[in-house]
Order: C-alpha cells, then structure tokens, then sequence
C-alpha cells in the first residue's frame, strides 16, 4: 500500500525544530515508509535534520509518501497535525 | 592574586562604559563559540576508541538535556518540547551516521568530523530563504556545541552556577544571559561587542560594576581563569597582567573606592543649587534588590523602575499578583519617597524571546513598548491593575513608554479609566490621583509636547532612544556608534523644547536616559530647566554634589552660550572643558 498526498503548511513559522519533532513522532509511530518531499528534495521521515532541511515556511507545498501496512493510518495522522497547525498558531 | 606567569600578558583597549576598575578571574560565557580541536590518526587502531568516545559524548550530551528538562519549572510550557527537539537532533541517525563516516574514513578526531558534518548543514541552512528557518541553524549549532563541550571535558556554560567572585568576559551579553547571573558573584562585564547604551552597559551601571564593551575580540582571546584588570573609566583591559601592573591597578581601585566613600558622605543631601534652585533626583532601577544601593547613593525617590524583567525569559506571562509584589517593594519602604513605574516596553533589542518579534527589521521602531501594549490589551491591563493598586500603598507614579502622539495616550487613558472603574466597583483600594506620566523619546512626540502636556502630569526624557530616533543612529551598530552625540545641537534643542512647553502648560519635566547620569552634562541639564534627574544609582552622589556646588544662573549662561552651537564637534569640548575647569575632581577627561 502506498499513499501519497501533498499538503500546504499553514502554521506561522513553518517547518521549525518543534514542528518537525512532532513529524518525526508520527513516523516512529507506524511501521510504513515515510519520505516528504519539497521541490523535489527528499527527507526521511525519521529525520528530525532531514525535514528541517528541506526548508518549509509557511505556505509551502510539502508531499508526504507513506508505503506501507498502515500508510493509510499514518497519513490520516500527518494530516491532523498539519491541518492543526501542529498545536500552534 | 597571583599572575600566571606561564600566560602571556594581553592589553586590549574598549569602550569604558561603566566606571570603576575589577580585576579578578574571567570567567568566560561562550554560548557556541566552542573551537573543535583538528587532528588525525596515524594509528589506525584508535579510530574505533574515537567512535566510541563520538557515541559517549553522544549520551552525555542526551543525558545532560534530560537532566536540564527535569529542572525546568513549567511541565507544559514550550521548554521541555525544545529540549526534546534538541535530543532528537542528537540522536538523528543520518546525523550519527555521517559523523562516525568522517572519522572512519578520514581517520580524524570525533570533534573534527562534527565539525565537518555541522558544516554540511550550515551550508543548507545559509542558502534558505526564509529567514526565521534560516536562523533554526542555531538548534542544530547548539546540540553540537554540547556535544563538543562533551568530547573535550570542558564544562557547559551555565551562568547560575557561577560560585565564585568572576568578571564575566563575552561576545555580547544578553537579558537571558543576565538574568540568570547571581549579581553578587560578577566584578565586571568584558565583552567584543556593545556600545554605551547596549544591554550590557545598562546592566553593569545598574549593578554598579564597571563594564568594558567593544573589545572585538577578548572572548577568544582569554580563558577561563585567566586573570584581569579592567578599567571601566578608561577602556583598558590587561589580561594576565605582571605583578606591578596589578599592584597599579589595586591601588587605583583603591584610591576611586576612597573617592567614593567620600562622595557617599553627603550623597543624602538634598540636591539644591548655591542660589537655590532645587532638582529632584532619582535612580533608575529594575530589580527591588537595587534599592538599598539606591538609598546608599542619595535617591530619595525612583525616576524610573523598569518593569522588563518579570517579563523576559519567562515561559508565562508574569501575573497581577507578581506585578504587584514587586512595585509594592519599591513604594511602600519610607526611605524611598515616590517611585515612577514604567509599563512593559518590550522589544528592540531588550527583549530576545519571542522569535517573531526579534526577526523584525528594525525592532527599534517595531513593535514594542505601548504599541504593543495596545495590541495586547490583555497584559496591559494586568500590569496597569497592579500599578493602581499598588499607589494606595506608596507615592507611586505611572509612565508610559514611547508615546509618539496624543491618540495613543487617549487610549492608554481610556484603559487606565476602565481598569479604575472596576477597581472601584470591586472596592479595591488605590490611590485616585495618581499621576499619569510619558516618555518622550519619539521626535514625533517632541512636536507634539504642547498637546500632549494637555494630557498628562509630567514628561520624562528618555534621551537613549529620542537620540537614536533624532540622529537616525542605530545604537546597537559599533559602525555608526560614533554618530551617537547626546551634546548634539539638535538633541539639546528637542530638550530645550520640551522642557519650555512643558513649564508653559504648567507640568514637571524629567529626564531619565543616560545623559542624566553624566556629570560632564549635569550642569547643562540643570541650566536646561530640567525639573529631575532620574540616573542609574552610583552616578547620583556626583551628580549631586555639582548641583550642590553650582549656580543656577551660571548653568543658564552655560546653555545661552552652548545654544548658539550648530556642531556637536564645538558643544562637546566646549561643555566638556567648562566642567573640567569647573569640577576636574568629577568630570576626568577619562570618564568618557
């Protein structure tokens, strides 16, 4: 199974230490592969420096691949956390 | 004290920009200044050791952030979630990975291949456009500081453990950084950068230690336990000086403590001119611990107490009850007459912990001090509440900060109204006359003093700011610092200004920026009209012994002259001149 769904970050700050921490939680919490992507670089999903890398301020187009038993589940996990701003404004 | 003859002697030469001279042990705060040591292996055997020792440091540094999590006092704040980022930094297996792959393959020391793999980052991070993620560099630079400080054995910076008598040497000291100092363990402040109104020069002056800023380059130049003799008067620094030269030294500071003490003699009495004339003077003071060196000094009263603290690294917003315990230590002592509490001002470069407020372009006309007040209403009205509470316990006076026109004291007005109604109506004592006072320190609000007179009790110059926003100078900038002339013709004419519409509408005139504290100035604010004088405490007992010894009417003919001026070039030396002739016990030519 592999899913994959591109996502525009709305929180204020983008893509900080924080934010990418919370990302990286997810990953750990299902056993498929993650990889996001932004303009056409690639970070592990397991990567706190890999994510802060690809440099997404707010506003950004961010593609999240999840493949997988349970890409379906973590995807629906990356989607609440981004659509909730990651807990911030 | 004994030099270290094995160090070589080092004189570096600053900006003096608080006086007194400190000679003691550095101690120096460097927050990611860290050098790694560069060497590689000639024998292969011990490449493995250096991975081992790469993954050990790795653990303690881990351990080390857990253990600072544990202390941290609020569980839920923004704190932990940090330290748990940081962690996970460290613990990054492309990280880990690429780190041990540089000491395999290139057989080098562990900090050495940290450094390469920072670097790698920094790289990235440098090319972003986006200026806040930009800056996250500094996450992943201060996990590998940690991690270097690990490998090396030299022990993380935290200034709170500070136990013994030190002069802290820096690049560049901050409120986070001072905040956290135990005060009576400092002799003195040393730094590359700063200027005579930065962070660090306020601090030192409130603290009365001398301070030297502007070194460039000590923070790299000196170690830990190196010794030093700083002058604060003159902006010399020697670093692990010979033995005379410290003997020098000390009988020096003796000879200015001797000075001082003769000084204190008389700093209780009032400050009144030969012919008469009378000038309030208080001390500007942050911390309730700094009052009894106020009263030392000769304050009667407090011109200004800056409220920034219960505010700056602080995860929560201070409460009603903070606020209110902190002024109440400051109005209801007797020895203290009246103190002046200025509202939260908040921003350029006081205030560093709100990320999005730091990014601003120009912070110094940003948002900050009653804008921002009045963007967050809420804070504001907390603050204001404890103020009016606390003026049934003590002569307490409010001032608002960087008024820049008459709308934003209506509205400031129209709070301060409301917040009394529901006091009244709760039944909660105050004082109801308490008096409504603003900065002026915006040009705009120079122009507009005949208005705003209309609407408040008093002024009070804050010349730090009205001379940077008048000259168009960055204080913070070393490259434009030397533009910074408060004897400028123009600064004084603005004072002049204000101080004339002021005495028309019938309202007193203050002033409490630096220049207030500058004896070489004193006589020229007092031929200014200036109704007080409002300074850091140790320059009170000067300031008021030339008041005492001075005539009102020589300080006007001081100003009648010093007004036909058009250059600075010609105000300076010519003020700096008549007092020197006029008072060469307190206005060295060094002092500046």
């Amino acid at each position: 199974m592999k899913v994959v769904k591109t996502f525009t970050l709305k929180n204020e700050l983008g893509l900080h230490a924080r934010v990418a921490m919370h990302m990286v939680k997810v990953s750990n919490n299902y056993t498929a592969k993650i990889l996001f992507e932004k303009d056409g670089r690639v970070a592990e999903g397991k990567s706190i420096l890999g994510i802060l890398t690809l440099a997404c301020p707010k506003g950004s187009q961010l593609t999240i691949t999840a493949e997988g038993d349970d890409a379906v589940q973590a995807m629906d996990a990356f989607e609440e956390l981004i659509e909730n701003k990651f807990g911030e404004n | 004290m004994k030099a270290i003859a094995t160090r070589k002697t080092v004189v570096l030469k600053g900006v003096g920009v608080s006086p007194g001279i400190a000679s003691g042990r550095i101690y120096v705060l460097n927050h990611r200044m860290l050098k790694a040591s560069h060497h590689s292996f000639t024998d292969k055997t011990l490449i493995e050791d250096e991975v081992n020792k790469f993954n050990g440091a790795l653990e303690s540094s881990a351990r080390e952030l857990l253990e600072v999590k544990e202390k941290l006092d609020d569980p839920e704040g923004i704190g932990p979630l940090i330290i748990d980022a940081h962690i996970m930094i460290l613990r990054d297996e492309s990280f880990v990975r690429t780190t041990i792959a540089h000491i395999r393959k290139e057989g080098i020391n562990a900090e050495w291949a940290l450094e390469k793999t920072v670097f790698k980052y920094q790289e990235i991070f440098k090319k972003m456009e986006d200026e806040y993620l930009k800056g996250r560099i500094r996450d992943i630079e201060d996990v590998v500081q940690r991690i270097l400080r690990n490998l090396s054995g030299v022990k993380y910076d935290k200034v709170s453990d500070i136990e013994e008598e030190t002069i802290i040497v820096a690049r560049d000291l901050s409120p986070a950084d001072t905040v956290q100092m135990k005060v009576e363990k400092i002799l003195g402040f040393a730094t590359d950068i700063g200027g005579k109104t930065s962070h660090t020069t306020i601090v030192a002056r409130s603290l009365g230690i001398p301070a030297v800023v502007g070194l460039e380059v000590i923070s790299s130049e000196v170690r830990t336990h190196d010794i030093i003799v700083l002058d604060g008067t003159t902006g010399v620094v020697i670093v692990n000086p010979d033995q005379e030269t410290l003997k020098r030294y000390e009988d020096k500071k003796r000879h200015q403590r001797a000075m001082e003490e003769d000084l204190l003699k008389d700093a209780h009495l009032p400050a009144v001119t030969r012919d008469n004339r009378s000038v309030g003077v208080g001390a500007n003071i942050e911390f309730i611990e700094e009052i009894p060196s106020a009263v030392l000094h000769g304050a009667n009263g407090v011109g200004l107490f800056r409220t920034e603290f219960l505010y700056v690294n602080k995860e929560e917003l201070p409460t009603e009850e903070e606020h209110f315990q902190n002024y109440k230590a400051v109005v209801e002592g007797d020895q203290i007459k009246w103190a002046t509490i200025r509202t939260f001002d908040l921003g350029g470069d006081k205030f560093i912990s709100d990320p999005r407020l730091a990014e601003e372009m120009n912070p110094a006309m940003g948002l900050r001090a009653v804008r921002y007040c009045l963007r967050e209403r809420e804070l504001f009205t907390i603050q204001i509440r404890a103020i009016l509470r606390v003026s049934a316990y003590g002569n307490t006076g409010i001032m608002i900060p960087m008024i820049s026109g008459v709308e934003e004291i209506r509205e400031v007005k129209g709070i301060i109204n409301e917040v009394k109604q529901q006091l009244i109506a709760e039944g909660v004592p105050m004082n109801r006359q308490l008096k409504l006072g603003i900065m002026i320190e915006v040009p705009s609000a120079v122009m507009m003093a005949d208005a705003l007179a209309q609407e408040v009790d008093f002024f009070s110059i804050g010349t730090n700011d009205l001379i940077q926003y008048a000259l168009a100078i960055d204080r913070v900038n070393e490259h434009v610092g030397y533009l910074y002339r408060p004897c400028h013709p123009a600064v004084l004419r603005l004072i002049k200004h204000v101080v004339d519409t002021g005495h028309r509408a019938g309202i007193k005139v203050a002033m409490c920026g630096e220049m207030a504290g500058d004896p070489c100035c004193t006589m020229l604010l007092l031929g200014l009209e200036l109704d007080g004088l409002s300074m850091t405490p140790l320059a009170i007992p000067r300031v008021k012994r030339i008041i005492r010894e001075s005539k009102f009417e020589e300080a006007k003919e001081l100003v009648g002259t010093v007004m036909k001026f058009t250059r600075a070039d010609e105000v300076e030396p010519y003020v700096k001149n008549y007092m020197m002739r006029r008072f060469p016990e307190y206005c060295m030519p060094s002092h500046e």
